[in-house]
This record gives C-alpha cells, structure tokens and sequence, in this order.
C-alpha cells in the first residue's frame, strides 16, 4: 500500500535482525542478537538511552536467587493477584534469565549498591544510569542506532516480515531497512497521559503486529492508572504506601491507599471531590534513606517548596495504559515469535501475562520481563535468520501500513488539528475512570461505538512520511489499542487482575483463561486456555464477540 | 515543562537536542538550542541530566508554563540540582551505588 513511501526512502539499509525500540527490552534484544553473530540495527522513535518508561524513572527488578524455596515464594507472590493466569514455566524461564542478565550487568559496570559484607545487591536498577550503559553495551556489540527514527510500518512479503520504514524527525529523511527478521520493542501505551517517561508509548508496536496479522493478548489488562501530584508527571507510586488521604478540610478519606485503596480516590475525584496526600506514615529515619532512593521523586516537591512528609499536597490518578498493565502482542513460543514468521515482540510491547497474568502489582516483573524477553526474542530472531540464509536478499517487500503512507504532507496545518481532535476523541474513551478504571457493558458498548467510528475515520487519511505523520500514526494506533482493550473487557465478564466490571464484581473461575483479540476494521476476541491446566491450547471464538 | 535554557550557561553541545526524547529542541542559528516545541514536552527531567553545564531547567508542571526566569533560579540554586542528586558530571558518585539503596530495600522492600 505505501510502496511509494518505501521507495523513496532516502536511507535504504539491509541487516539481519531489526529492533524498534531502545528501551530496556529492545536493547537486550540488539546485544542478544548481536552476540548470536547476526548483524543488527536499532531503531528508536526518541533516543536510546533517555527514551521509554525506564529511562527517566528506574525499576525494582524480580531477581531472586535461585534457591528453590525463595523462588516458590516469589511465584506463588503474585500468582493469585494476576488471577491465576501466569504460567510456571515461563515465570522459571524468566527468573532464571533476569538473574543472569543482572549478573551480567554488575559484571559489565553497573554501580550496583554492596551489601555490609561487600557483595552487590541487585534488587533495582537506577533508570538514567541503567539506559545509559545499556546504549554503551548496544554500541559495543556493533549494533548499528538510529536515534529520532520512529518506524511507520513493517515491510512483508508473503514468506513473512522482511524489515520496517521510518522517518528520521530531525532531518525529516525517510529510511527503510530491510532486515532477516524484526523484533518489536516498542512499549506499551499510555495515551499520551504524560505519565513519566511515557508519552514515546502510543501502542505503535501493537498496531504494526496487527496489519502484519499478529494476535494480541491480555488487552483488558490495560487499564493501570497510577497516583501522582496532580502537578506533575512523576508517576512513581512505591511510596505512597507511606501515604494518608484527606479532603480539603483535613479529614481522612477512608479505605484510601496506594495500593488495593485507589478506586476509593478514583471514586472521590469521579464524584468531584478533591484527594490530598500526605507521606506522614513514614518513619523520621527512613525519610533520609527514600530522599536518595528515589530522586525524582522528590524533585517536583522541591522545585514547588513542598515538603511531601508534611504538607499536604493535591493528587490524581494518572493513566498508565498498558505500560503498566499487562497485555499486549501474543507470542506463540519460548523465543517470544509472533504467530507471524520473522516477527518478534518484547516488553511492554508483548504479554506479560505468562509470567504475572492481569496483574503487575509494584513493578519488578515488568523490568524483569523486558530483560528476559528482550534476550529470547533477540536470540530467537537471531537463529530465525542465520536459519534463513542469503534468501532475504532477493525479497520483493510491501509496506503493511492500513493507512496509505504519502511523501509529501497533503495539507498541511489541517492533518496537524485532525490529529489533536483524535487523540482527544480517544482519550476522551479512555481516561475516565468511569470507563476505563470501572468498567460497565453499557460503557464499554459505548465507547465501542464510537471508537469504531473514529478508527474508519483515520483509516481514509492519508498519512505522510514525516514527523507529522509519525503523531497521525500514533492517534491510530491509541484508536486501534483501545479497540482491542474495550472489546476484550467486554468479553471478559467478571473481575479478574486489574480488570474491573462493575456488573460482574467477582472472579468466576469458568473464565480463567486468555483473551486473544486482534483484527483492525473488524476486531474479534477468543479464548486461550492457560497452559497449566490443559494440555490443548486450541481457540475458540467467544459467542459475543462484537465486531464493527 | 521545559521552560530555560541558560544563554549564558550553554556551550552549544546540542546534548539536549539528541537526548529530547519527544525532540523538543531545535539547533540553534547561535548554536544555542531553541524549545521549538514545548508542548511536546513530556516532563522527563533527561535533557537536565545531560547537559554538561546545567544549563537547562525542567519545571514540574507537566502540563502548563510556569514562567520561571533564569534570575530566579539561580537565586534559588535550582539549576543543575537535579543531576547533583543523580550524581552525574565529574567527580560525583553515581546515586546507584548509593548505601541508602540497599538499607531502604532491606528495611522496605522497594
Ligand atoms: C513511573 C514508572 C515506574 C515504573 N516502575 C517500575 C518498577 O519499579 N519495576 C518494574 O518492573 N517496572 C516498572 N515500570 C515499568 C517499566 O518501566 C516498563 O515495563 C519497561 O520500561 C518496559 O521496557 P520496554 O523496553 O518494553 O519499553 P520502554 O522502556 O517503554 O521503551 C520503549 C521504546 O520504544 C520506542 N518506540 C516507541 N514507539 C516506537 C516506534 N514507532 N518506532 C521506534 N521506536 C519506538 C520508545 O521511544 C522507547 O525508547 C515503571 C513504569 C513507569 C512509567
Ligand atoms: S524534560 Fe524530557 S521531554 Fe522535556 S525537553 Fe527535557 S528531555 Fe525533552
Ligand atoms: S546540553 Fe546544555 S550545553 Fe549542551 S546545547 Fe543543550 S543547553 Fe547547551
């Protein structure tokens, strides 16, 4: 469809394994390939090393030594939390490769803290120091980066996908690579909620896997909204654990907390009334300790004059997405392949689901998550190639885009505020809490109705090869991931994770399996059933599932 | 939102304009970046990290102009706080390594 746009790519380059995404995951993936012998090329819509959910923020990782009753412990922590929907093996497979991959990294420079008998300890990774030597460790490997080079669209031929098109946004020069194979490392989607770090994160990767014809995974496990200043990006949540919540006149907001309490505050700020936070819970000597812990944290207090310990301060629940939520691209086996040939996908960008289910309660499977599957679908890709041989030289590729990709911008200033009107329309859909966060058939239904009309809305623009277009691609792809979360949550009828249903307030255990969705006019939704307890993985279409 | 770049403080590096992850600075004619795009400003606090000199201010309201000036801030010693508490740029420890990680991680989990 865009073969115009392809060709006239300024920059035209070849390579074994593409990676979009210089976040944790794809940066593993691209020193993981690279390290398989294949030649590899990252791609990253911002910069490798600043851009992504990591960088500006930092994470607690899930690294548990490999005693076998500490990690029965770690599994069995958030099994029931996820809704029973992890699977054992991947969570081995995962813990395995994060302890190793942490291994690696205090091996290779990282400024781990020591423990008082001088051995590092591994329980965090500090985001601007961690990204920093990840882009490092990616150059060394002879991983080719390509900063400021959003990808627009996969290239494919019938055997499969054989590379991807971007735009440079700084210079404004197309480029297309051509490449083996393609891992997807793009994140996951916040809406352009402008949580920290995370407005790079639109669902671009989703949308690429569906028009190559990849399914997804999980996407009712979409909704995570994290408390934060009602001033401020920073949404760091770990220390409001130390929180209490009043209104305005100082009395306490009962059942309110950062954890299991945060529809309380969602349903106080639905109903107009504003929360305060305070973090008075937390011990005088453990104040100097959570200063250095997290610094950002504390910045936008300081930079206001407020003492956070003290005063009380506004807050608001902040749309995470799916960054942290859950869902994502599905992968159909342990190198974290697509059901597309040559097509991977990592992170954020794919289902956590196997190892944490609906559920990532205070972080640390998601960056362990990243890491690992980064090295899998690295390595995975990596063979997929070498397997391949010299075949994908002689390849004759399409662009997949299902919007027609243009090089000249048509109109200007027009597409720029039809493309704020939808972005708008969608966040309309899916930031309010009582839509997303509690969710109802008739809202759910609702919303539908019009997401679909916004979706065939966008699909007859054209969009152009430049940094104008890259936003027009990121209002489609937010439109098609909040397709495929809602129709998912429909389908889902009952409570289960971070999933809510105000008219099916409990978990039902007839449906304790996967939703797989996919489709881009049409979207449909099936089952999956959850590998631990059957050994079939066959489909099979839910009876509702509602379509365009 | 991003709101000073330092004309006195820059060295014309361009750091800024390659980190930006949302690419909000321009080159400039001068060799001084230009906020070409402040509302594409996402609040990461990266640019500050970056600049050698602490040229650049971040304020935290993701979502409006302050309207801080550079006289005000170095008043208040805001530039280049944020990196210090990093502990980047010569001679500093990085904040990673920092001893309080790892007593607040035994004493609390994170
Ligand atoms: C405030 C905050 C705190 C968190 N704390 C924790 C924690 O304590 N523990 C934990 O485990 N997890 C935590 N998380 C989640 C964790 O940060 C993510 O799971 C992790 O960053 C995922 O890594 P990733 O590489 O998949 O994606 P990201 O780090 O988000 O990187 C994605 C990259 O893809 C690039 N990209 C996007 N679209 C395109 C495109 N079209 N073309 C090219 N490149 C593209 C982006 O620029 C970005 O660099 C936190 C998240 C946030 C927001
Ligand atoms: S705060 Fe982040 S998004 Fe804003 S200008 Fe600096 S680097 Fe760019
Ligand atoms: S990083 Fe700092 S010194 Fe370098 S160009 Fe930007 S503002 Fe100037």
């Amino acid at each position: 469809m865009a073969i115009q746009a392809t060709a006239r790519g300024q920059l035209s380059l070849e390579t074994d394994v593409l990676v979009i995404g210089g976040g944790p995951a794809g940066t593993w993936a691209a020193i993981s390939a690279a390290a398989k012998g294949a030649k590899v090329i990252l791609v990253d819509k911002g910069y490798c090393g600043s851009s992504g959910a990591t960088a500006p923020s930092g994470t607690g990782v899930w690294y548990i030594d490999p005693e076998r009753e500490k990690r029965e412990e770690a599994k069995a922590s958030r099994y029931a939390m996820g809704g029973q929907l992890a699977e054992h093996e991947w969570m081995n497979r995962v813990l395995d490769r994060t302890y190793e991959n942490m291994n690696k990294l205090g091996n290779l420079g990282y400024p781990f803290p020591v423990d008082p008998s001088g051995k590092p300890h591994k329980r965090g990774l500090q985001g601007p120091e961690y990204m920093k030597l990840m882009r490092k460790l990616v150059q060394k490997s002879g991983v080719k980066i390509l900063d400021h080079s959003p990808v627009l669209e996969l290239l494919a031929d019938d055997y499969g996908v054989g590379g991807a098109a971007g735009v440079n946004t700084q210079t404004g020069d197309a480029w297309s690579i051509r490449a083996g194979a393609v891992v997807i490392a793009t994140g996951g989607c916040a809406f352009l909620s402008r949580a920290l770090g995370c407005n790079v994160l639109t669902g671009d990767g989703y949308l690429f896997a569906a028009e190559a014809g990849a399914d997804l995974s999980g996407m009712e496990f979409s909704n995570a909204y994290a408390i934060c200043p009602t001033f401020s990006s920073v949404t760091k949540t770990a220390y409001y654990s130390y929180a209490s919540f009043y209104y305005e006149d100082g009395t306490v907001v009962e059942g309110a907390g950062s954890k299991r309490g945060r529809s309380v505050i969602a349903r106080n700020l639905l109903a107009g009334r504003q929360v305060y936070a305070k973090l008075d819970q937390a011990p005088e000597d453990l104040k100097p300790l959570l200063r250095v812990a997290q610094t950002n944290f504390f910045l936008p207090f300081d930079r206001r004059g407020i003492d956070p310990f003290r005063d009380l301060f506004p807050v608001t629940l902040r749309l995470e997405g799916t960054v942290r939520g859950t869902g994502g691209i599905r992968i159909v086996d342990e190198t974290c392949a697509t059901k597309v040939p040559g097509l991977y996908a990592a992170g954020d960008a794919a289902t956590r689901e196997l190892i944490c289910g609906g559920f990532t309660g205070g972080g640390s499977h998601n960056s362990a998550w990243a890491m690992s599957s980064g090295s899998f679908a690295g390595e995975g890709a990596a063979e997929y190639v070498l397997k391949l041989g010299d075949s994908a030289k002689s390849r004759s590729l399409r662009g997949l885009s299902s919007q027609s990709l243009t090089s000249a911008s048509a109109d200007g200033g027009a597409s720029q505020s039809r493309t704020q009107e939808y972005v708008q329309a969608v966040q309309d859909e899916v930031k309010p809490y009582d839509r997303n966060l509690f969710r109802t058939e008739q809202g759910l239904s609702d919303s539908i109705g019009r997401l679909d009309g916004l979706w065939k809305a966008q699909r007859e623009n054209a969009v152009s090869v430049s940094a104008e277009g890259v936003k027009a691609r990121e209002a489609a792809a937010m439109t098609a991931t909040a397709r495929w979360m809602y129709h998912s949550a429909l389908a889902r009828k009952e409570t289960r994770g971070m999933h809510k249903r105000e008219d099916f307030p409990t978990i039902d255990g007839g449906q304790r399996h996967r939703l797989i969705s996919g489709g881009l006019d049409e979207v449909w939704v099936s089952t999956e059933r959850v590998a631990d307890d059957a050994a079939s993985q066959e489909r099979q279409p839910v009876k509702e599932s509602v379509t365009a | 939102m991003i709101e000073v770049v330092s004309q006195s403080r820059c060295v014309s590096c361009n750091q800024c304009v390659s980190v930006c992850p949302t690419n909000v600075f321009d080159k400039g004619e001068d060799g001084i970046p230009v906020i070409a795009r402040q509302d594409d400003c996402q609040t990461c606090f990266m640019c500050e990290l970056y600049c050698p000199v602490d040229a650049l201010y971040v304020s935290p309201d993701s979502e409006g102009v302050m309207g801080v000036t550079e006289e005000e801030l170095e008043q208040q010693g805001l530039l280049g706080g944020y990196r210090e508490k990093v502990g980047w740029g010569r001679g500093r420890v990085p904040v990673a390594k920092h001893d309080y990680m790892y007593q607040l991680s035994v004493r609390s989990g994170f």
